[in-house]
């Protein structure tokens, strides 16, 4: 059975009902008696809310209720909590305004909802949503970090002086500074970090019921974490205690981070349910989705690096600008801070760096993780900078890298901003991608695309990240306000197929097919022989869900933990059964034998023994074969590896074409090969799409002028390359898997590769940095820049 | 109420619509056909892609109405009574070309479509040109194209199809 | 969507009598850009009149003319190996329009009638000196589009057929938006009975306009070269955050070097 276990590259079990149109997602999904809840939201930035009337509204046909703020705050019901807190430099509490779930005399943000309809069909909730009079007065607004920042601007929250959530920092200033003092040289680098909307192909959707003979409420939603939704909503916003709320992630379709946070609708929902006595529905359409989901990224930086004479770093400094939106989202305080600053060593020996992070509220839709999160704005960071290092001083971009590596025998290694790695190979990585992508090889494709009137650049990455989220006690210091471990319930049944119930919640990454593979490694059975069962808080005994790339290095070492628990009982049994010591008893292939005989019994003599306890060690051990485990990381785990990118540019119309890439990562262990590589194409897609095509921009007014698939640019199939993938394994030292987190290193390391390929394309026209996107009008005016600049040299 | 008569899968319908009804609509809330995805509200994803009368439609850009006496074709109508998968089916399986398995029945009705009305072989190139119609969050369309280069050679009858 | 009357009239007739008399009622052909419209409640109309029960879809060459019946698909115009073959850019026009399933339901009497400024159609229409058929009349190109989303057609009147006359050479190349993949820019060049016609579309904030200065220029000599000293003023075209109005005109001088090109 071992061509099913770790490392095979297995079909997946859940495709067939994906293919066949039998998924069960939350909109799939109906209860008998069901009302539909639409949000009335606010089409402007910034304003005082007047009043709202109902009367039209209420009239209309099929309405059931209208809700507004007045109705939450007379119940009592909480507003959405943040889920890290972090202090400011000098030791203050970050600012941390109320965010009520429906807006509460002020808008804020455009899609700041102000109203729910609830009516007996949707299209009769909207007509009656839109019949609502709100009546407002227009305040200044700011979407911007730099505007927000301004002397005068109008302030989100009345707590925020400034518009400053928190001015924190990590590191020694003076030392940094110290170190600047003495350096050969310093290359300074300003840039942004595109602010993206995720976009998850399904929108988000959450089913409220309530069931008045039980008292118990259910939500059915799509998240990445159902315990969590269950856990903030009921604690902090609806005061529903565990054992009375039910929280359902079914199958989701995608979520990248935007399905992590507890957001409005899911409280709006399970409370009108509750109210009503039916169930109330809600779905988004994807224009609430560009406001209403959270966005990712939206960093103003400036960064500079010392040096010596050789080129080699001698100390970084970073200053940099979060956008935290209009409220704070759940995670949102500790993106731009714990998982970005602390990255900040990256591959490189940096011995000394200083970073201080300006959250800012503004007047736009709140920002929080997006696939990555953090750590992609770092290694754009650092890997642009290493790009405009060589570009200043001369040297070669592949040299520059190799002279600041953390070299391999240098683990563990710990950096000057908080991370101990594990383990590394970054030469390897770089080597082999190198080599995939025929980088010496490049001078005759770029003289041929000449020839053919086109300009081309090469470009690398070499990135690394910290995932497989985290320590308890780690994040627990640095201000989450959760455990970040995992659980796993393993069941073997009397015939000994299994079941496992897993914390972790796959919307994609095919955990019904890995996690089997990992209990067809360890027990020895077919996969078919195990079901996976996630999302569901009244079948999973707990979980902190998915995303940081966790679910294999935390929630599959839970599932190892538990598997050994039911091996090491297994062996008591067994031990039982053939009158032999505990001790002498090997577990190997689905079989229990006594060590140097041909006695052996099988998983299934072994399960049946302990259901049906007949002949069994009663006295010293309970029956039934079902273990649970919780799992607390020991450290995060650090993938890295070397993303190359290779681009032709039209130099009439500015376009910009992938034409080659190539991403070699180390994820350590790798459970399914096909899965990985899947992992790696879709994050590798939503990195080009940020480097090339994807901005979410307001414009002065405060709106979101992409605010639809009609200006938002989503990367479509002939936008991408065939990506070529490469894995390299330097095992984590740090779990017993080995693996390494695989989901977020594709948007980790390619936007800075597609980059810095552009600005190679581009280096006859003094091109030096150019902010992401890089858009054909864009390209467009470096290179019109660039000509008229030689015409009048 | 306008009545609307058509074919679905082979069966049947008659079902009463409002005349604002999208077909989508019509699919998943009359008919219970949840397999038919909404993506956006502007017609760009194609996660609604549904063959009427043999081509493939968005029908989320498609009044049910309009839909009267028509033969409709969706995600649940493609495989064999038996459960063997149409071959785009199998070949999605084959090359891991889903993962959240949202944008998968919109693509696999217009990768059907493009292979018929495409006799001869598609090139990469024109795979992908020919699935712009269709968004996927989570592949990078990769191991999309790849499924329907395979794909294109069982239905054309040039090869075998995967298990 | 907000509610409406729905009905599918089976004569042209029928149809023009039904939108003549209810000033609120919408015709409808393939719906793809209206119906998006009404799912955005963009338009309340009282009514909406389906034009596919009327037999207006078809093609046919005669006389140097190809006549494209109103309700037939860019997918159906795309195949055509009569347009194929008479005016191939009119083809390869018709086969760029959005998407599969876009070509599939959209309609050239449609996109006529709806005239969006970044349709690919009106350019091919003007520059190759089209007359559309109506059911009462017929309108040259030249008189037809009257700015954005505005077309001579007066209230009822129904486009039943465009006819093309068979130009000598033709190409179009259009820059799509790349959100949306609607013609940023697009230039139809044509060179046939009724002399050069340059047609731009997507960029002007007026609709689809003749570029005459390059009308001029390919009239003394149909090469790109011709083009070299034409500009084109970033006064009136559009501006947005895919593209300045400068980068529009550039783009109008790259696009019409590739139609150009494409016509040979
Ligand atoms: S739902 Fe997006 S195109 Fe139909
Ligand atoms: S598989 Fe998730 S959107 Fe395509």
């Amino acid at each position: 059975m071992g061509h099913e276990g770790i490392g095979a590259a297995v079909k997946r079990k859940e495709d067939e009902r994906f293919l066949a149109g039998r998924g069960h997602y939350v909109d799939d999904m109906n209860r008998p008696g069901q009302a539909h809840a639409h949000l009335r939201r606010s089409d402007r930035p910034h304003a005082r809310i007047l009043g709202i009337d109902t009367a039209a509204a209420a009239a209309m046909p099929g309405v059931v209720a209208i809700l507004t703020a007045a109705d939450f705050e007379a119940a009592g019901v909480g507003g959405l909590p943040c889920g890290w807190a972090v202090k400011s430099k000098d030791g203050s509490p970050m600012i941390e305004p109320m965010h009520p779930v429906l807006a509460s005399g002020k808008v804020r943000h455009v899609g700041d909802p102000v109203a729910v309809v609830i009516a007996e069909t949707r299209a009769e909730a909207r007509d009656a949503a839109e019949a609502l009079v709100v009546s407002y007065e227009d305040l200044p607004s700011a979407a911007g970090v730099r505007d927000a920042l301004a002397a005068g601007a109008a302030l989100v929250h009345d707590e925020a002086a400034g518009n400053v959530c928190y001015d924190w920092e990590i590191g020694d200033r003076a030392l940094v500074d110290g170190a600047f003092a003495q350096a050969a040289r310093v290359v300074r680098l300003a840039l942004t970090n595109n602010r993206l909307v995720p976009n998850a192909m399904e929108p988000r959707a959450a089913l409220g019921d309530f069931d008045p003979s039980s008292g118990e409420y259910t939500l059915i939603t799509t998240s990445q974490n159902p315990h969590v939704i269950r856990l903030l909503m009921g604690a902090f916003v609806l005061h529903i205690p565990e054992h009375k709320l039910r929280v359902i992630a079914p199958d989701v379709g995608g979520g990248f981070g935007s399905k992590i946070y507890h957001y409005a609708e899911e409280a709006i929902v399970t409370f009108a349910a509750g109210r009503l006595r039916r169930p109330v529905k809600w779905t988004a359409d994807r224009s609430e989705s560009f406001v209403s989901d959270a966005h990712g990224r939206d960093h103003d930086t400036v960064a500079e690096m010392a040096l010596d004479a050789q080129g080699n770093y001698l100390a970084l400094r970073v200053s940099t600008i979060a956008n935290m939106g209009a409220y704070l989202s759940t995670f949102a305080p500790s993106i731009p801070t714990y998982l970005y600053a602390t990255l900040l060593a990256g591959v490189y020996k940096t011995p000394v760096i200083y970073a201080e992070v300006k959250a800012v509220f503004t007047n736009t839709v709140p920002v929080d993780a997006y696939r990555g999160a953090g750590r992609p704005e770092a290694a754009y960071l650092l890997e642009r900078l290493t790009d405009v290092i060589a570009h200043d001083t001369g040297m070669d971009r592949v040299e520059l890298r190799r002279r600041n590596f953390i070299p391999a025998g240098a683990f563990p290694y710990q950096t000057p901003v908080a991370l101990q790695y594990d383990s590394g190979n970054y030469e390897r990585t770089l080597e082999v991608a190198m080599k995939a992508a025929d980088w010496a090889g490049f001078p005759a494709r770029r003289a041929q695309a000449q020839a053919r009137g086109r300009l081309r650049g090469i470009g690398m990455s070499t990135y690394l990240e910290a995932c497989g989220i985290a320590p308890s006690h780690i994040a627990g210091a640095l201000g989450a306000r959760a455990g970040l471990y995992e659980v796993a319930n393993i069941r073997v049944h009397p015939t000994g197929s299994v079941t496992v119930f897993t914390g972790s919640h796959s919307h994609g990454q095919g955990h019904e097919t890995t996690f089997a593979q990992i209990v067809a490694e360890k027990l020895g059975v077919g996969i078919a022989q195990v079901d996976v069962v996630h999302g569901d808080t009244k079948e999973v005994p707990f979980g902190m869900g998915t995303y940081g790339s966790r679910s294999l290095a935390v929630g599959g070492s839970a599932m190892v933990k538990a598997l050994d628990k039911v091996i090491a009982k297994g062996k008591r049994i067994a031990a039982h059964l053939m009158e032999a010591a505990v001790a002498d008893i090997e577990f190997a292939d689905g079989k229990f034998t006594v060590s140097g005989t041909d006695k052996s019994k099988t998983l299934t003599d072994i399960s049946l023994a302990a259901y049906i306890p007949h002949n069994y060690p009663i006295e010293e051990l309970e029956p039934g074969l079902e273990e649970i485990a919780f799992y607390d990381p020991k450290n995060f785990t650090y993938p890295g590896g070397c993303h190359i990118a290779e681009v032709e540019i039209d130099p009439e119309t500015g376009v910009v074409s992938m034409v080659n890439f190539v991403a070699v990562d180390d994820i350590g262990t790798v459970i399914n090969p096909m899965i990985v590589h899947g992992q790696v194409h879709g994050g590798v897609a939503q990195g080009i799409g940020q480097a090339l095509l994807e901005h979410a921009q307001y414009d002065q007014a405060g709106q979101l002028v992409s605010g639809s698939f009609m200006d938002y640019v989503m990367p479509r199939a002939d936008d991408l390359p065939a990506i070529h993938v490469g894995t390299e394994s330097t095992p984590c030292l740090t779990n017993p898997l080995g693996s390494k987190g695989v989901g977020e290193v594709g948007a980790i390391g390619s936007p800075p590769a597609v980059i810095n390929a552009v600005v190679d394309a581009l280096r006859e026209y003094g091109v030096r940095h150019l902010d992401m996107p890089a858009s054909a009008p864009k390209i467009w005016s470096i290179i019109r820049a660039g000509q008229s600049r030689a015409a009048a040299e | 109420m306008p009545q609307v008569s058509l074919t679905v899968n082979g069966k049947r319908h008659t079902v009463e619509v409002e005349t604002r009804t999208l077909l989508v609509e019509l699919l998943r809330e009359k008919l219970g056909l949840t397999g038919t995805h909404v993506g956006c509200d502007t017609s760009q994803c194609g996660a609604c892609v549904v063959h009427v009368d043999g081509t493939s439609v968005k029908s989320c850009t498609f009044l049910a109405v309009q839909a009267d006496g028509a033969s409709v074709t969706t995600i649940e109508g493609l495989a064999a009574a038996d459960g063997t998968l149409h071959p785009m089916q199998a070949a999605f399986r084959e090359h891991h070309a889903l993962q959240c398995g949202f944008c998968t029945p919109g693509m696999v009705m217009s990768a059907i479509d493009l292979v018929n009305s495409h006799k001869e072989r598609m090139s990469e190139a024109e795979i992908r040109h020919g699935l712009e119609g269709n968004l996927c969050r989570c592949t990078g369309y990769h191991n999309i194209v790849k499924a329907v280069a395979a794909a294109q050679e069982v239905m054309h009858g040039r090869a075998q199809a995967a298990e | 969507m907000y509610a409406f009357a729905y009905q599918k009239p089976a004569t042209v007739a029928e149809a023009v009598k039904l939108l003549s008399a209810d000033p609120e009622a919408k015709a409808l052909a393939g719906g793809m850009t209206y119906i998006p419209v009404l799912k955005q409640r963009l338009a309340r109309p009282s009514a909406v009149v389906d034009l596919s029960g009327l037999g207006l879809a078809g093609i046919g060459v005669s006389g140097g003319v190809v006549t494209i019946g109103a309700m037939t698909t860019h997918a159906a115009v795309a195949a055509s190996a009569e347009v194929r073959r008479a005016i191939p850019a009119l083809a390869a026009l018709a086969g760029g329009i959005g998407d599969n399933e876009v070509r599939h339901r959209g309609t050239i009497g449609g996109s006529l009638a709806n005239d969006d400024p970044t349709a690919d159609y009106p350019a091919a229409v003007l520059a190759l000196g089209a007359t559309l058929r109506t059911d009462r009349r017929t309108i040259a190109a030249d008189g037809y589009f009257q700015g954005m989303f505005t077309t001579a057609l007066e209230p009822g009147e129904i486009i039943t057929a465009v006819a093309f006359p068979v130009p000598e050479k033709a190409g179009y190349a259009k820059f799509p938006n790349p959100a949306s993949r609607y013609a940023m820019v697009g230039v139809f060049v044509a060179r046939g009975p009724q002399g050069v016609r340059v047609a731009v579309t997507g960029a002007g904030q007026g609709g689809v306009f003749r570029h005459t200065a390059m009308e001029k220029a390919l009239e003394k000599s149909w090469s790109a070269d011709a083009l070299a000293g034409v500009a084109t003023p970033a006064e009136g075209l559009n501006a947005d955050l895919h593209g300045s109005a400068e980068y529009r005109a550039h783009l109008v001088g790259v696009m019409a070097r590739r139609a150009l090109a494409a016509a040979g």
